[in-house]
């Protein structure tokens, strides 16, 4: 692919968690070749099959029995994450007719074609859970289902596509690295091909604010407002409080989750604050500070008020990019009938001749 | 050496612009794995345009780079044919003009690549193999929308019976050039003929043949497509990216 021809900036972010990301494809490695009994014995209860399984940290797969709430848990997260992908596109989409550069703007088209991939392998997991992506993609255009709420927030400025990659990206493979150790063998599957590339994004992210950072005061100042407008939104990417979160204990019996929102969130504040002070940027918050007995930062939390209406679809783009979801789907629909026509004429000459 | 880097910057505007019309579909097309394949083919584009407006600079010789020729630029100075720069239309007009931009591209690199001039060679060499993906991509879809429902069909005949003319500017003889484009024209049309027969579609006449790209007189289009294309990096003079 072209365009991604720059060398990775020196301590830049994604070096810790991609090491976490390969030592958990080890681990699943491993796991698959651990003698496995391959199903419950004849006189066995299905669902102390499927406990063990979890105990042992192997993996289930589609053939497995699953409880139906564990199905539907797993349906419900593969596809918001998926939709997250597809929506995801827009944002950044809106920057690739005006990239200053011919090099960025390279990076950035293959970057939203990269997010279109991960959306379509991980429709690709959830369709091994007995649900068709057709089915999914209407639920999100009905909207019955929901994608990451940071996604409706506008890109202002050519400096929040460096904070998108930074920030978002940043927090979502702080999310998801985990997810690579998941119960669910085809959704961890993906997880660790996502992650090894939102690493990459998150790094030409960074790289753009480096830059900006580094260059006229116009930049620079681009480049801290950008941070100023995604920080707290950021933070939000990790869901209500532990206390409030309502799928979270079940999940985390379940191994899908394996840490509880807070503990990611204060994850992702203690590695973003060294790479701010490389940047030369300020993260916006006047309370962040190092807290020696806890070894974390201290930092002030995102307004779970507005993480609260932008989820019920009052955010600044709700409205603007579930309609230009729909209006892709709605013009697109006389090509996919075209196609599937065209398809059984073939299927049917094909008959014929045999 | 000046008629050389007229013929480079052309092909590389052409490239260019092809790029930037395909990435406004980002996040619009009409399945997602359609969203991956027009980015895919915008980013063969925007490549090869790297590398011929690259050279281009080079050969001219006055310290312009490709970033100096795409933004620096305005519309007279731009030297891509009209196909190009035509609006996207609805998926089946892209196709069309994706369709013929390829069957025109394919032969061209082709030949390119077996020039005399190393480096425009080797930029054939590579830009070749990935026309071919596209021509192929693009033939599959005219075929589809051709020959697959009544609403297709006609979209699709339309597109073709719109863009048609503009394919004419494409083989203006240039005996001088390092490939003259008036010796792709049998290739071209032969492979046209052949997809558009099994798409059910009926080849244009031909008759208006719209021109002046390659002498920057150009559609009103462009100059918008430019100004959005180029106000980031005007808006901030020297600045690095």
């Amino acid at each position: 692919m072209y365009g991604n021809d720059f060398a990775p900036p020196e301590d830049g972010p994604g070096g810790g968690l991609l090491g976490e990301v390969e030592a958990a494809e080890a681990a699943l490695r491993e796991a698959a070749a651990r003698a496995r009994r391959g199903g419950p014995a004849p006189d066995e209860d299905f669902a102390a099959y499927f406990a063990d399984v979890i105990d042992a940290d192997q993996k289930i797969e589609p053939r497995d029995w699953m409880p139906e709430a564990y199905r539907k848990t797993l349906i419900r997260q593969i596809a918001q994450h998926a939709h997250s992908e597809i929506i995801g596109m827009q944002p950044e989409g809106n920057w690739i007719s005006r990239a200053p550069s011919l090099k960025r703007k390279a990076i950035l088209l293959a970057k939203v074609q990269d997010e279109a991939g991960h959306g379509l392998y991980l429709y690709a997991a959830a369709e091994t859970l007995g649900v068709s992506r057709d089915e999914l993609v209407e639920l999100l255009i009905e909207g019955r289902q929901k994608y990451s709420s940071i996604f409706n927030y506008p890109t202002l400025t050519w400096a929040d596509v460096g904070a998108i990659g930074w920030l978002v990206d940043g927090a979502a493979i702080v999310n998801q690295v985990p997810l690579c150790r998941c119960s669910y063998g085809p959704y961890a599957r993906a997880m660790i091909r996502v992650c090894k590339e939102e690493s990459f994004h998150q790094r030409q992210g960074y790289e753009i604010l480096h830059t900006l950072a580094h260059g006229t005061p116009e930049q620079k100042a681009m480049a801290q407002d950008a941070v100023d407008r995604w920080w707290y939104p950021s933070l939000a990417m990790f869901g209500p409080p532990d206390g409030d979160s309502t799928h979270s204990a079940q999940s985390m019996a379940w191994k899908i989750k394996r840490f509880s929102n807070d503990e990611l969130r204060q994850r992702f504040v203690d590695m973003c604050v060294q790479q701010a002070e490389i940047l030369g940027l300020t993260i916006p918050d006047p309370d962040l500070r190092w807290n020696e007995q806890r070894q974390s930062y201290d930092y002030t939390q995102p307004d779970y008020d507005e993480l609260m209406r932008v989820i019920k679809g009052d955010g600044p783009c709700n409205r603007q990019r579930m309609e230009h979801r729909r209006r892709a789907h709605a013009e697109g629909a006389w090509v996919r009938e075209a196609a599937a026509a065209y398809a059984a004429k073939r299927n049917s000459k094909e008959k014929v001749a045999a | 050496m000046s008629e050389l880097f007229d013929f480079t910057l052309a092909l590389g505007d052409d490239a260019l612009i092809t790029a930037q019309r395909l990435g406004e579909w980002t996040s619009r097309a009409p399945e997602m794995e359609e969203d991956v394949a027009l980015a895919n083919i915008a980013l063969d584009q925007l490549g090869a345009a790297r590398l011929l407006l690259t050279y281009a600079g080079e050969l001219e010789g006055a310290g312009r780079d490709e970033d100096a020729l795409a933004y620096l630029r305005g519309d007279r100075e731009f030297r891509n044919c009209l196909l190009v720069e035509l609006p996207n239309g609805d998926f089946g007009m892209t196709m069309a003009k994706l369709f013929l931009l390829a069957a025109y591209q394919l032969p061209l690199y082709t030949a390119l690549s077996g020039c005399a001039d190393e480096r425009l060679a080797a930029i054939g060499a590579k830009a070749r193999k990935e026309s071919a993906y596209h021509l192929d991509h693009a033939s599959l879809w005219v075929k589809r929308l051709g020959d697959g429902t009544d609403e297709s069909h006609r979209r699709m005949q339309d597109a073709v019976d719109q863009v048609w003319p503009y394919t004419h500017e494409l083989f203006t003889a240039d005996p001088a050039a390092p490939v003259d484009p008036a010796t792709l024209r049998a290739d071209f049309d032969a492979v046209v003929s052949a997809v558009f027969d099994e798409a059910t579609l009926t080849r244009p006449a031909d008759g208006w043949a719209p021109g002046g790209g390659r002498d920057g007189v150009h559609t009103e289009h462009l100059s918008y497509l430019l100004a959005e294309m180029q106000v980031l990096h005007r808006a901030h003079p020297g600045a690095r990216w």
